[in-house]
């Protein structure tokens, strides 16, 4: 557990001291705080004009209309950005020569690549942080329900999660940085894609190519519930690539 | 402590090292000798637990690098030929961090960083960032992230590389030090390096060792000839002549303006006679020495040697 956290810890702090984590998190914030300035005034035209249209007024809910598509675009920005922030953990270790470092020590490879995950998932976890400044402001001003808030986080989190484990493992796989980003971005939109496919395919593939789509599995959480096969599918898309990420470092040395 | 035996290693299909055996004892300073390429980094890098080797095994105090190296990494402070410093840490963090790392406890950390920050003679720079810093402190911040914790083997592959003349002299003189206290193994093709500080040497060519031996040993099982140096005031034109007619001398030949390498057979004292000629012939004598045999020729010679019954 120390060594994970020692190496979380240092890769955190060349996050912070490098102008990526700073740059990302601003450009984040802007198009997120875009987006949603632009959904909430949409939504308040919309409540104006229900206050004109009696009947209209049962359907104008804050969580549907505001935060649920917050969330949504959240997660195509973070599908952007996440790319960025994981691409440097091996490959620049590994360019710079610094893994020898961590390869000497009395250190498991296991502890190293939890370490990079969970810095890599600290950074994106304060970015998520920061935006939050817009769901708490709603508290606010209305009245919007908490329980799909905090699973809709948990939702976001996962996927991110998801996004970071494809990223470690890219940046394991080269010793360039750029090559390892465009791995990220191209599978995670890979796994976002895949299914589009399901309408056009047959009952029981599309069911699969449907389970497979890391956007499918979010809707359940934005509507407030906790699917145990969701949390599953999550956690073991996670576990799966640092599990990849593991096995290429090791096998790195035989070669 | 250190045993090696039958070491081979393959990177793909190129042969990097190919049945290298040789033992360490405790408190031994061991340099390893051999041209770019001859496989002294892969040699260490097995050693250090970093990379698997081939085939055969290496074992430190009866632990196996591949098997058990979770014990061996906490005995070991290894230097890789570019040193392993994140050049965004400032010095003190990163040895902080490689104290940690290395498996210090939490509460020894900053004494253990200082001691290695005074030993390396890095206080100046402690608070600066690594990155900015010149060749030759980056490497004594190498070397003190080896030692942070204190530890039994030093791996030290190509120490000095990079460095000027001065700052080398000053991590000689640091690893010198160390030897009092630590088992240390050095690489370097750099051979008065060798020959100050390691008291035995493997000499590695082409993969496989070519001599394992003390300095001393090694010079005279491979000395078949003797060498004298002779400078005179006056040269002759067939003062080569002359010295080629004495009995035991094999070879003369020229060196700078006024001296002569003269070759001879072992043990024959040929001061004597040719200083008896150089007064006959009114030469006028500067210097007459002997010429210890250098690490240079060694390796030349156990090179070369080698080389000439395969071609």
């Amino acid at each position: 557990m120390r060594n994970i956290w020692l190496i979380a810890k240092r890769d955190m702090g060349s996050f912070f001291n490098s102008p990526i984590f700073y740059v990302v998190t601003t450009i984040f914030l802007i198009i997120y705080s875009y987006i949603f300035i632009n959904i909430l005034s949409f939504f308040s035209m919309q409540s104006m004009q229900s206050g004109q249209f009696q009947q209209m007024g049962m359907a104008l809910n804050i969580n549907e209309m505001v935060i649920e598509p917050s969330f949504q675009n959240m997660a195509v920005i973070l599908l952007l950005m996440i790319p960025i922030i994981t691409m440097r953990s091996f490959s620049e270790e590994k360019k710079s020569k610094t893994f020898r470092l961590l390869l000497s020590s009395p250190v498991q490879l296991k502890e190293i690549v939890l370490g990079k995950f969970f810095a890599c998932m600290i950074v994106v976890g304060l970015m998520i942080l920061l935006s939050s400044y817009s769901i708490i402001f709603l508290f606010f001003i209305g009245e919007p329900d908490i329980g799909p808030v905090l699973t809709g986080y948990l939702g976001v989190l996962l996927m991110a999660g998801c996004y970071v484990s494809v990223g470690v493992f890219a940046s394991s796989l080269t010793e360039n940085q750029i090559v390892a980003a465009v791995i990220t971005f191209g599978f995670s939109l890979f796994m976002w894609v895949i299914g589009w496919g399901a309408q056009s395919a047959n009952s029981s593939t599309g069911q699969v190519l449907e389970y497979l789509s890391i956007i499918e599995h979010m809707d359940r959480f934005l509507k407030g519930m906790v699917g145990t096969s969701d949390i599953t599918y999550y956690l073991s898309f996670i576990i799966f690539g640092l599990f990849l990420c593991h096995r290429t470092l090791d096998s790195n040395r035989w070669r | 402590m250190i045993e090696v035996e039958n070491l081979t290693r393959y990177y793909g299909t190129r042969r990097a090292i190919n049945n290298i055996s040789f033992q360490i004892e405790k408190g031994e300073v061991v340099g390893f000798l051999g041209p770019n390429g001859a496989g002294k980094s892969t040699t260490m890098n097995i050693i250090s637990c970093i990379l698997p080797a081939s085939s055969g095994s290496a074992k430190i105090n009866g632990f196996d690098t591949f098997e058990q190296s979770l014990e061996i990494r906490k005995i070991i402070g290894y230097l890789p030929e570019t040193p392993p410093v994140y050049p965004d840490m400032t010095v003190a963090g990163f040895l902080k961090f490689s104290a940690g790392i290395r498996g210090v406890n939490s509460k020894k950390i900053p004494s253990a960083v200082e001691r290695v920050i005074e030993k390396c003679s890095i206080k100046d720079v402690s608070h600066r960032i690594i990155g900015r810093l010149s060749k030759g402190y980056q490497q004594r911040v190498g070397l003190a992230q080896a030692m942070v914790h204190d530890p039994e083997i030093l791996i030290l592959d190509e120490p000095t590389v990079g460095l000027d003349p001065i700052q080398i002299i000053e991590i000689r003189k640091l690893i010198q030090e160390l030897a009092a206290e630590h088992t240390i193994i050095l690489s370097s093709h750099i051979l008065p390096e060798i020959t100050q500080i390691c008291k035995r040497v493997i000499i590695i060519n082409e993969g496989e060792i070519a001599a394992v031996d003390s300095l001393g040993g090694l010079t005279a099982s491979l000395r078949k000839s003797e060498r004298l140096s002779l400078t005179v005031r006056n040269s002759e034109d067939n003062l080569e002549e002359g010295l080629k007619n004495l009995v035991q001398v094999l070879s003369v030949s020229r060196g700078e303006e006024n001296q002569f390498l003269i070759e001879c057979e072992l043990r024959s004292n040929l001061q004597d006679e040719i200083a008896k000629l150089a007064l006959e012939k009114n030469w006028g004598i500067v210097e007459l020495k002997p010429v210890p045999m250098t690490l240079e020729d060694i390796f030349l010679k156990l090179t070369l040697e080698e080389k000439e019954p395969a071609a």
